[in-house]
């Protein structure tokens, strides 16, 4: 059991931020309670479900499985950096407009997935690569079909 | 089409979660587990290593009022005093500000009990191997007795009996279970949680407190999920965090990790359905008799109320002059079984429609043929003897569902390709019905409210206290007042549910939140209407410009201004509770669900393919939405039949982890077509039923349907995993 806080240094949405906190605490935690960014969510703290995906220098990670001080330097990038200041990004759009969220809990991470999924494919995606786009991601709402649409969707535009 | 309401605070993540509250001075909690599954509680020793002067600890003695959960019987503690009826049982509490003090704490506390054997199987319970309830562990036994069974069996040409087994599910919302508390003497308790039903939760803190009902106030926060995991369930973790806050005077969170959630919470009843049936040459199904028994778990919940709506729906969509149904709910020493989406229904209808199949393979009819001449249609009487009066055409439903899935073409094909490859493919169908709003005279002891209130901006505010969990409630609501008032969504208001503020309109639950809450808040509104039109502040037509003026006016002169809508029983809805006959439901969703799957033959693993959701839920009122639902019951419902395993260990969930509880992922779900017909749109708003619950009853005896026409082995049993059917085959083979 970690006792000592040391000061870490972070880029978060293009902001810097320094905190002092325990080493080994979960970014996850860190973004959530240390800099209010509660948009990521956590779904099983193990890596399974991508409810709290981030982007950590352009890779998609699961911020639960990441100690803070892992993150010092890094660019973070989370579900609040995504909206325009006057409107939704087009996959949150697309999410609002073909049924891909219900409960909503992992929709931020479901967003920045298919976000990563348009941004390294090449030529049109396939609906397996959708499928296996979004295989880290779980939700227990919608069957899937309906997020699949709003990615179809969202590359369309 | 309208847009989910609340659906951009959710695209952004601006959308407030229970774990996203966060109050001055608050403290994090946990739970003191039971290490056995039955016992006696000893001793909580705080051992050395720790300054528990830190830390806020409460135990049974602790309790200001009542230590239980009020609920039907009320069996359930909130904090065991002596007796531990199941693994993990709380018996302690406590809370720290810092959460990494609160976890390493539990290193020094050690629960000292004296271990009894406990008992964890329906024949164990059956067979009162230890006694945990009353004389005969039998928390309620149901018969339904139509017609005389024992007149048919020496003039059946077939007399032919299954029997068929559901475990546990799991529900697993994305979003853990959680609650925020603050507590005083003077201001009573506040607490805000992800839930289902917030005056179930008022009801179970109203005692535990000993307070006066205004003393208690419920606040829904944003709920990721439910499937009716949130309904009972949550009582319990929002007295614990109340009694925290209670004792320490501070507010206090208490967030479910996941391992935590899945080790500690209900789940979905397991069962045990013996059907014999009697029939005729022709296939006509003389005689039904069914057993139906669920395992209720530790305490009695709302196993009653599941076990009924199981029964209910035994006999299947069919009209059977003779039918017998002896259910019983049984004790055990599991975590208490609890309300999952479907509510009994999938369990005793997976037998049923399992029974079918093999019952038609073993007189030689096809299983269709076999359903059509025994169907209800109008005119014909369920098990309850309740006479159906709307169309029902199942051989429309039948016939959608094979030429959506294109089953002539693929047929032949398949039997060709079966003979030669290592993949088997096969079609299975299943044929149900679900009873939409609460069982029996449940909505008429329930009297729900729901208002609309005219306020002096030109708003309508519509408070109920049905939730949204996304199965998208706000947005209907909506379109329901927008619609009858002639307005436009952002005139609309759906306010929070919170206790104080919301009348009773009852849990959100049973599928009835469209059809019976909707219809009272369709009431209400317009009841805001018709006072505008009676005081002649507008006439019968008006645009929407001249209601918002006329609203204002209204309400600057007379004060904000209230109309209700209260539950009203349908004439001709009659309901027997002490006999168990009439009309079980006021109506009834219909279905046909159709599989296609791939057995490997190699690795044992079966995929489905293909799937069609055909179903009349009389008017929809909002295709996405509604296709949302039964698109993601389907998938559920194929977790259900084919990967969610929950592994016990005398009583003990071993396998809390999404790691090796496994979940369908986007990568394991088939093309699903679903179809919805509008034949009846005599009850709800405008006519629509209630459709949450529907696609959890059909695909598991669908896809094992399937299964047994692709590989001619009848699977009786689900979860089917791999290794099940690896064994199934090895013995068939073997014979």
């Amino acid at each position: 059991m970690e006792t000592n806080q040391v000061n870490i240094s972070l880029n978060v949405n293009g902001k810097k931020i320094q905190i002092t906190t325990y080493g080994m605490k979960r970014l996850l935690d860190v973004l959530r309670e240390d800099i209010g960014l509660t948009g990521t969510k956590e779904g099983c703290g193990e890596g399974e479900c991508g409810a709290c995906s981030i982007f950590m220098d352009g890779q998609l990670v699961n911020s639960c499985l990441i100690p803070v001080f892992q993150a010092e330097g890094k660019k973070i990038e989370t579900i609040e950096n995504l909206e325009g200041k006057t409107e939704l990004h087009k996959i949150q759009k697309s999410f609002l407009q073909h049924g891909g969220a219900q409960c909503g809990i992992c929709t931020p991470g479901m967003i920045l997935a298919t976000k990563e999924l348009l941004a390294k494919k090449s030529g049109k995606l396939t609906a397996k690569e959708i499928e296996e786009g979004l295989g880290g991601n779980l939700c227990r709402c919608t069957g899937y079909l309906k997020i699949f649409e709003s990615v179809k969707q969202a590359e369309g535009k | 089409m309208r847009l989910r309401t609340e659906g951009a605070q959710k695209v952004t993540g601006h959308a407030r979660y229970i774990d996203d509250f966060s109050l001055p001075d608050m403290l994090y909690a946990s739970t003191i587990r039971s290490p056995v599954s039955r016992g006696i509680l000893i001793d909580i020793i705080f051992k050395e290593g720790i300054n528990w002067d830190e830390f806020t600890i409460v135990t049974a003695k602790d309790i200001p009022g009542k230590n239980h959960i009020a609920m039907i019987e009320n069996d359930w503690p909130f904090l065991v005093e002596k007796n531990i009826n199941h693994y993990g049982e709380a018996v302690g509490l406590i809370a720290h500000p810092d959460k990494n003090m609160l976890a390493r704490a539990h290193q020094f506390i050690e629960v000292k009990v004296e271990a009894l054997p406990g008992i964890y199987q329906i024949e164990e319970s059956l067979g009162c191997k230890q006694l945990l309830w009353k004389d005969d562990n039998i928390f309620k036994s149901y018969l339904i007795d139509k017609g005389n069974i024992d007149d048919v069996w020496s003039k059946a040409d077939f007399i032919i009996e299954g029997e068929y087994s559901t475990e546990a599910q799991e529900h697993m919302y994305i979003e853990t279970n959680g609650m925020v508390a603050v507590a005083d003497k003077q201001n009573g308790v506040t607490v805000w949680g992800s839930l289902q039903c917030p005056y179930y939760v008022h009801g179970a803190l109203v005692p535990l407190f000993g307070l006066p009902q205004e003393k208690v106030r419920i606040i829904q926060a944003e709920t990721g999920g439910g499937f009716g995991g949130k309904e009972d369930f949550p009582s319990l973790l929002a007295g614990h965090t109340a009694l925290l806050a209670w004792k320490s005077g501070r507010p206090v969170k208490m967030i479910y990790s996941r391992t935590e959630d899945m080790q500690n919470s209900t789940k979905r009843h397991p069962s045990r359905s013996r059907h014999v049936w009697a029939l005729s040459k022709e296939g006509k199904i003389l005689a039904m008799d069914i057993e139906f028994i669920l395992n209720g778990g530790a305490y009695y919940t709302l196993s009653s109320v599941v076990l009924s709506r199981g029964a209910i729906h035994a006999a299947g969509p069919y009209a059977i002059d003779n039918v017998r149904v002896d259910a019983k709910a049984v004790a055990t020493n599991h975590f208490p079984f609890g309300a999952f989406r479907g509510f009994g229904a999938p369990q005793s209808i997976f037998a049923t429609e399992r029974h079918m199949d093999y019952v038609a393979k073993v007189i030689g009819m096809d299983p269709i043929e076999l359903r059509l001449k025994n169907f209800i249609k109008k005119g014909s009487q369920t098990s309850t003897g309740q006479v159906i009066s709307e169309r029902v055409d199942f051989k429309d439903l039948i016939s959608s569902a094979q030429k959506s899935i294109g089953l002539e073409k693929k047929q032949k094909q398949f039997e060709r390709d079966n003979q030669t490859s290592h993949i088997k493919r096969g079609f299975g169908l299943a044929a149900f019905f679900h009873g939409a709003g609460f069982t029996g005279s449940g909505e008429v002891y329930l009297a729900s409210v729901a208002k609309a209130r005219a306020t002096a901006d030109g708003k309508i505010h519509i408070l109920a206290s049905s939730v949204e969990m996304g199965q998208g409630k706000n947005t209907i609501f909506t379109g329901l007042a927008a619609q009858a008032l002639g307005l436009r969504d952002d005139d609309i208001v759906i306010k929070t549910p919170d206790t104080k503020y919301v009348p009773d309109s009852g849990p959100t639950v049973a599928s009835r939140t469209s059809m019976i809450v909707g219809k009272l808040v369709e009431t209400a509104c317009l009841g805001i209407r018709d006072t505008l039109i009676a005081q002649g502040y507008i006439k019968k037509k008006y645009q929407r410009a001249e209601f918002i003026r006329a609203l204002k006016k209204f309400v600057s002169k007379n004060g904000p201004f209230e109309c209700i809508g209260q539950y009203q029983q349908p004439q001709n809805v009659h309901w027997d509770d002490q006999k168990y006959q009439g009309a079980a439901y006021a109506t009834y969703g219909w279905a046909v669900y159709m599989a296609q799957v791939a057995v490997n033959s190699l690795t044992y693993e079966t995929t489905v393919e293909d799937f069609v959701a055909v179903q009349e839920v009389g008017k929809v009122l909002h295709p996405l939405l509604a296709e949302g639902q039964i698109e993601g019951g389907v998938v559920q419902a194929i977790g259900y039949a084919l990967y969610e395993k929950v592994i016990y260990e005398q009583g003990r969930m071993i396998n809390n982890q999404m790691t090796n509880y496994i979940i369908p992922t986007s990568a394991d779900v088939p093309n699903i077509k679903v179809i919805f017909k509008e034949w009846n749109k005599k009850y709800g708003p405008g006519g629509a039923k209630g459709i949450g619950e529907l696609p959890m009853d059909g695909p598991a005896p669908a896809i094992l349907n399937a299964i047994s026409d692709a590989i001619g082995v009848d699977i009786n049993h689900i979860p089917l995993m791999p290794e099940d059917l690896f064994l199934k085959m090895e013995s068939t083979n073997g014979n």
